[in-house]
């Protein structure tokens, strides 16, 4: 079993990362865009391959463009989100699958272990950073905005510019998980832990705090089992998040 | 007489329907103005387009250094939402940069229990998450209250706390209110100008003005009573 103080500082901030902002997007009934948004990276990573550049690179490039894509489909045309999201998230599925071949397709899918270099680890941690700031900032905006996106209006917020950015702080947290977890398993993490933290949690501070412990505790703990099991950490680290939330309706059924 | 609010031929449509068509309207500074009109007049309509929520053709002019304080109609929250009256007043402070201590004042002026304050906003009764709305408006000190059916299932002593201090605010600090509403008497009771919507037909003026009987009528397409104490009556 190997330590590296760079993926477990990594998978402690990317954890952090997931578990803010996915109170946000649990809240604001996100769960099935979680899940479709993370497969758009699958043709990046597919593209990146072909072209031998770093395939999460193209993951982030392809996630960045279909959450713009997502965006502007939605102010621009009068159709359910869900609409846009299942028929962009199967066409990004079925592309990313032609393009990407054998290995590495699972790896893509479901993620892998590899080795951490500095120079990905540094940006991972500053992505994190990055994606936690932000919610932290803008969560009383965000707040306004999903109790009413008109008094969040009149309080002087844009609130499409607002969503816009909350999309792609979105889109990078995904970003974060790729490696570990894969196209099919990232969306997991940023919903699972705030699910759970929605269940136990009656205050907003009460929710970011249980959620991000959940998120941090998932990702360290399943890291851990992963290397002791031999075993991919990506399904470890869902497994570790769903016992979580299986506790968690322990706790309050019926109340 | 400054205006508050000045309405120009203001048009609002969606996918070529038209709601609203040339309708055109003042506002005076610090007066109470009521909009009323069956279901589907397009009353949320107008509203939205006055907070600059929705494109719309015409003219909109508010007095210079307007500050809004919006209350939507009746919102669906979702009942295990983690979010309490706190947490959602606190949030409206901090983006109006408005200073602590008028979360403390607001929830004084519209009587909010202070349990309230700690409970998910989804867990309120009707009468408590409405004034829980109004207060969040009145942070940040706002010049003119939007209120789109602010009293709608709130029990009778609850719209009487919300109607008084609306006048309160009024008369103490100079507010403008707009507000849409159902019922009639409070209409006549609180209203200086009357604002009726109905499809490709509307009018304006004093509440004894507007609601007689066959104006009534004609707005509805039934007659309508409605109860006006006598001391108020022309």
């Amino acid at each position: 079993m190997t330590f590296d103080p760079n993926a477990i500082a990594l998978s402690v901030a990317a954890g952090a990362a997931a578990g803010l902002v996915g109170c946000f997007a649990v809240m604001r009934r996100m769960t099935l865009a979680a899940d479709a948004i993370s497969h758009i990276a699958l043709p990046g990573i597919g593209v990146a391959l072909l072209l031998r550049i770093h395939p999460i690179l193209g993951g982030v490039a392809a996630l960045l463009v279909g959450t713009l894509l997502v965006w502007g489909i939605e102010n621009r045309t009068r159709l359910a989100t869900e609409t846009i999201i299942g028929v962009v998230f199967s066409t990004a599925l079925a592309i990313g699958s032609l393009i990407t071949s054998g290995e590495e397709l699972i790896e893509a899918l479901f993620g892998g272990v590899g080795h951490l270099t500095t120079v990905e680890a540094t940006l991972g941690l500053v992505l994190a950073l990055g994606v936690i700031g932000f919610v932290l900032w803008q969560r009383h905006r965000l707040v306004l905005a999903l109790v009413s996106p008109e008094i969040a209006h009149t309080s002087g917020i844009n609130v499409q510019r607002l969503n816009l950015y909350f999309l792609l702080v979105f889109a990078l947290t995904i970003a974060l998980g790729l490696r570990y977890l894969g196209v099919l398993l990232v969306g997991s993490l940023v919903i699972i832990p705030a699910a759970t933290a929605k269940r136990l949690a009656r205050s907003l501070p009460g929710m970011l705090v249980i959620s991000v412990a959940v998120a941090i505790a998932s990702t360290t703990l399943g890291t851990w089992l992963s290397l002791s099991l031999h075993r991919t950490p990506g399904s470890m680290i869902v497994l570790v998040a769903a016992g979580f939330f299986v506790l968690s309706l322990l706790r309050r059924s019926g109340t | 007489m400054k205006i508050a609010l000045d309405v120009e031929n203001l048009s609002v449509g969606f996918d070529r329907a038209t709601v609203i068509e040339r309708l055109s309207f003042e506002v005076p500074h610090g007066s109470a103005l009521a909009i009323i009109g069956p279901n589907g007049a397009g009353k949320s309509v107008l509203a939205r387009a006055l907070i600059g929520a929705l494109p719309h053709e015409g003219t909109i002019k508010w007095e210079a250094d307007t500050k809004i304080g919006y209350v939507p109609q009746k919102l669906d929250i979702e009942r295990d939402l983690p979010i309490t009256g706190g947490d959602f007043l606190h949030a409206k402070a901090v983006v109006a940069r408005a200073p602590e201590a008028d979360v403390a004042n607001v929830l004084e002026l519209v009587e909010i229990k202070p349990e309230s304050f700690g409970k998910p906003i989804g867990e309120l009764s009707g009468g408590q998450f409405q004034r829980l709305l109004v207060a969040a408006a009145l942070i940040g000190h706002p010049t003119v209250l939007l209120l789109d059916e602010p009293t709608s299932g709130v029990d009778e002593p609850g719209q009487e706390t919300i109607n008084h201090t609306l006048d309160r605010l009024r008369d103490e600090r100079g507010l403008t209110i707009l507000f849409i509403s159902h019922d009639l008497s409070v209409v006549y009771h609180h209203a200086t100008n009357v604002l009726c919507l109905s499809r490709g037909h509307a009018c304006f003026g004093a509440p004894r003005n507007v609601l007689t009987p066959q104006l009534l009528q004609e707005l509805y397409g039934a007659p309508v009573a409605f109860h006006v104490h006598d001391d108020l009556r022309p």
